[in-house]
């Protein structure tokens, strides 16, 4: 697995000052290759998600009374629009995306046998994998039309 | 020695354990892992549309209860805090210079999750009472 950085504790070295161990503790950006674009990935899908998710959150969670106001013709006639159908399949990506590379990476920090680790990975990428495809399939494919007077 | 140690800790060290910033550190990836676990379970409920209004209607009901909802507060404030203090950890790896800067940045963090969470937290609890009431 790779090998970003190995540093030693956040523990006090003598003689050291608050502020210089502020600055020396922490993980490091790795230093190249395909780990250091996982990093750049992290960050640019985290700010595009503050805005899509906590927008998610507002628009279904608190306005107009929330959550219970959801039923199937709310996401048919929500899901009329390009624009709406855009946004969460591209948040649907993105956060599994990123929340997979975090999974990803929380393995690594704490399991530490090979076997299990591997095994952990690959459960974590299976089911993101579907779920993208399934995600994918329905955004695109939803026709509330099939369902006559179901919208009303 | 060497293999002895690496098959008992992680590749990459403890890099915050002992300062002060194990706790934002700790809290983002508790967190981030409660909003992936909420995910996988949201897309499959969400997919369900695609099975019609009775399957969707029937699942989405489950939701729609008094208990279900407090835990839905649960997730958004850790969402907002996983937002917040990924802008943070962003901020300061895109602008290293600000790193000098952590102890009020991390305030200030704490202050914006704060003042976002009372205004959420009132709504998504006068929701939850309204739910109780029906």
């Amino acid at each position: 697995m790779a090998r970003t950085t190995t540093g030693p504790t956040a523990a006090p070295l003598a003689g050291e000052g608050r502020a210089q161990r502020d600055l020396r503790v922490g993980r490091e950006r790795p230093l190249g290759g395909a780990e250091l674009w996982w990093w750049l990935f992290m960050r640019i899908s985290g700010l595009l998600l503050v805005f899509l998710a906590l927008g998610h959150v507002a628009v279904m969670h608190l306005m107009d009374g929330g959550a219970e106001r959801i039923d199937f013709g709310f996401v048919a006639t929500r899901w009329s629009s390009v624009f709406w159908r855009t946004w969460d399949w591209l948040m649907l990506m993105l956060a599994l995306i990123h929340g997979v590379n975090g999974l990803r990476n929380i393995t690594l920090d704490y399991v530490a046998r090979p076997g299990l680790r591997f095994a952990l990975t690959m459960a974590t990428y299976v089911l993101a994998l579907v779920l993208m495809v399934l995600g994918t399939v329905v955004v695109v494919t939803f026709d509330p039309s099939a369902w006559p007077g179901a919208v009303g | 020695m060497a293999t002895r140690a690496r098959k008992t800790r992680s590749d990459y060290g403890r890099p915050y354990l002992g300062h002060e910033g194990q706790w934002s550190w700790i809290l983002h990836r508790v967190t981030g892992t409660a909003v992936i676990l909420f995910l996988f379970v949201h897309i499959v409920d969400t997919a369900l549309v695609g099975w019609g209004p009775e399957a969707y209607d029937k699942v989405v009901r489950a939701y729609h209860n008094p208990i279900v909802h407090l835990l839905e507060l649960g997730l958004v404030l850790a969402l907002l805090y996983h937002a917040l203090n990924g802008l943070k950890i962003t901020l300061i790896d895109f602008f290293p210079r600000l790193a000098r800067h952590i102890r009020p940045i991390g305030r200030a963090t704490a202050a914006l999750f704060v003042l976002a969470a009372i205004p959420t937290a009132a709504i998504m609890l006068k929701q939850t009472y309204d739910l109780w009431r029906a």
